[in-house]
């Protein structure tokens, strides 16, 4: 199919206008963590003086560092087990047949669907209950059972596409059943591992509401709740500065994930929608 | 090296169908063994039970001499070559070939030595350091090949090994296949659908249909005295025609001619007139009434028939003719060929028939030529339940099956 000069001028104008709007609220951010707290609200979308200023502040406190580790050790522990539970979940999904499978896989699209805000309240009380409120576990437990979904659907479709002769030629070969997974089945699924690891962990690392409802000191705060509970130098300057380089902060592990296993994300997400 | 025995084994899948019912079958130590059928035959179960792939539901399975009903498929000391190869994508040619030694702990040393050999035999030396995606289809028929025999096992397993080559290479690798069971001498069972690769390859053939061993016998055997219909017009190309007639006053009165009754249908049939049979007779046992010698002529009979098509292949030529009767043949085994070979799809009508001439005839199409046609060669079955008539008792035919096989 040719494309005329004037698809070009057209496709590359809708582009253009996407990607604005896409990075406009990214570049301001940048752009306002790099301000001095005096300019903040000088209306220029530059900073007219550069200052690292508010990095440096966000990282004095033990407020913001504090809830950096609890993000990166949730977020890997949460995510760790959804891909390992996942895993085994979808190679039964995909190889076996056995009663209820379509019932578990009804159940896990049914909870992907769920709106979270409907259960934080019971949760909520769950949680006290139990006394996990403001524990790692607290928000470990609801972002497992987010992410086993989006795992099983995932991994089922990578699965489905290895050819079960291979395991049949591995048992012929003398494997066990582990030694065909672990030797023949894993490291081909590997990709597929990968890429739901990494989806799972954005989906974590980004979540704001059970965050925020489940978790009440340093404890447990992971950032994105941490910044919400960012104060300014007297009460009654706004943490703006702060806010933006703190959000600056935990973009750029998402910004270089995505730019480096791009692929494999996309691969990942079409291959749950599509066969899945 | 060891022999296979198969002792009325049965499959029985827990919804209740029955895939591969009673079947009993003796594959000496050394020996090539084809089962053959068309699709959902139980051929591929039957060699997924001697593998260990499937359970056996009843009956019992023994290799050199134990019985290996429930011992798993890595103990049971059987390699096994797979339709779509079943390489490990993410290993090269040589891990391919070394996994099953590795797994073993086999040292290191005799590893590289059987993969080295096994590559030298196949001619995959200089592809050892690849991966299988970037081999072709014929180099990576030849690695799965490698991959069973670095392991000297006691038998080899093939389901359909050459199905996914093209026509040519399939040929090529067929001759492969029986050169390297010849040296190696290992016990081989092999599945497939083509009865052409099953009539070329092996020692003896087991044709089976619906679950159920039809008949077992060298090539030559098969072909020559089949056992039913099935077996009749499943082997051999172009397949056999199959034709209807009846008995009536002590002959045979068939579209072709009135024959006389031999002797073993005398026995078979009695004396009952007016009973329906179905004779089939090859495309090889016709010929052109001008080129049949004048001793050999009273051996058979000639006809007259309008040629539809005349196919020449230059070493024979085949032609097309149809014979005005008043019905069809029909039988459950006819039309389970036909949907087989495709013929019920195409529309052909079974009426038509194949004859297979010297190439120096010279019918064309259209005329209306003479035919003659080797009596001694047609087989009569009785259209209730397949049987071939014109063979002596199954006991006295299978008799005859072991001593040529011996």
């Amino acid at each position: 199919m040719a494309t005329t000069a004037r698809q070009k001028v057209g496709w590359g104008t809708a582009n253009t206008v996407a990607i604005f709007l896409a990075l406009v609220p990214l570049l301001w951010i940048v752009s306002l963590s790099f301000k001095d707290p005096a300019t903040i609200t000088d209306a220029t979308f530059w900073p007219k003086k550069w200052t690292w200023e508010n990095y440096r502040g966000i990282f004095k406190t033990s407020e913001f560092t504090r809830a950096l580790i609890n993000s990166i050790g949730i977020a890997l522990i949460s995510t760790l087990i959804a891909v390992v539970l996942a895993s085994m979940a979808a190679y039964a999904v995909a190889r076996l047949s056995f009663p209820g499978k379509g019932l578990l896989i009804g159940m896990s699209l049914l909870i992907a669907m769920f709106p979270a805000i409907s259960l934080v309240t019971p949760l909520f009380n769950i949680e006290r209950t139990l006394h996990l409120f403001d524990t790692w576990p607290a928000l470990i437990i609801p972002y497992v059972a987010f992410g086993l979904p989006l795992g099983i659907y995932t991994l089922s479709a990578f699965f489905r596409e290895i050819p079960w002769e291979l395991e049949k030629a591995a048992k012929m070969d003398g494997a066990t059943p582990f030694q065909a997974f672990t030797r023949v089945i894993a490291p081909l699924a590997a990709p597929g591992m990968f890429t739901t690891a990494i989806l799972v962990f954005i989906f974590c690392w980004n979540d704001f509401l059970f965050a925020i409802s489940l978790t009440s000191t340093t404890n447990s705060r992971t950032v994105p709740a941490a910044i919400a509970f960012f104060t300014g130098s007297s009460q009654f300057t706004a943490p703006t500065g702060s806010i933006a380089a703190a959000a600056v902060v935990i973009t750029i592990p998402i910004i270089v994930f995505v730019l480096f296993f791009q692929r494999r994300i996309v691969a990942g997400l079409t291959s749950g929608a599509v066969k899945g | 090296m060891a022999e296979i025995v198969l002792d009325e084994v049965t499959k029985r899948y827990p919804d209740g169908a029955l895939a591969v019912d009673k079947i009993s079958l003796d594959i000496a130590d050394g020996e090539f063994v084809i089962l053959v059928g068309p699709s959902g035959c139980g051929k591929s179960t039957t060699l997924n039970m001697i593998a260990g792939l499937e359970d056996i539901s009843e009956g019992e399975l023994r290799i050199g001499g134990k019985v290996v009903n429930n011992m798993a498929p890595k103990d049971r000391d059987i390699a096994m070559v797979f339709q779509s190869y079943a390489l490990y994508p993410h290993m090269t040619v040589r891990e391919n070939m070394a996994f099953a030694l590795k797994l073993a702990k086999t040292p290191k040393e005799i590893i590289d030595q059987k993969v080295g050999e096994a590559a030298r035999v196949l001619e995959l030396e200089p592809h050892l350091d690849r991966k299988p995606a970037n081999l072709s289809g014929g180099q990576r028929q030849r690695v799965a090949m490698g991959r069973a025999i670095v392991r000297d096992p006691a038998a080899f397993l093939m389901d359909e090994p050459l199905s996914n080559l093209d026509a040519k290479l399939r040929v090529q690798m067929r001759t492969q296949v029986s050169r390297l069971q010849k040296r190696l001498g290992t016990t081989t069972v092999y599945v497939t659908h083509d009865q052409t690769e099953a009539m070329t390859l092996g020692d003896r053939v087991a044709v089976m249909r619906n679950g159920l061993l039809q008949q077992v016998g060298t090539p030559q055997e098969l072909y020559e005295r089949p056992r039913n219909l099935f077996v009749a017009g499943f082997i051999g190309s172009p397949s056999m025609n199959f034709l209807p007639a009846t008995i009536e006053d002590g002959k045979l009165r068939t579209r072709l001619a009135d024959l006389p009754l031999t002797d073993q249908l005398r026995r078979t049939v009695g004396g009952a007139t007016g009973r329906d049979v179905i004779i089939g007779i090859r495309p090889e046992s016709f010929e052109d009434a001008s080129l049949v010698t004048p001793e050999n002529r009273p051996n058979g009979v000639t006809f007259h028939a309008s040629i539809d098509v005349v196919e020449s292949m230059g070493s024979d030529v085949f032609v097309y003719f149809t014979l005005e009767g008043k019905q069809d043949v029909s039988s459950a085994e006819l039309d389970e060929l036909a949907r087989d070979s495709g013929m019920a799809d195409v529309g052909a009508s079974a009426d038509q028939v194949v004859a297979r001439l010297d190439a120096a005839t010279q019918v064309r199409e259209g005329d209306n030529a003479e035919l003659w046609a080797d009596t001694r060669k047609i087989h009569v079955f009785d259209p209730a339940n397949g049987s071939n008539l014109s063979l002596a008792t199954p006991d006295s035919a299978a008799a005859a099956g072991s001593l040529t096989d011996s």
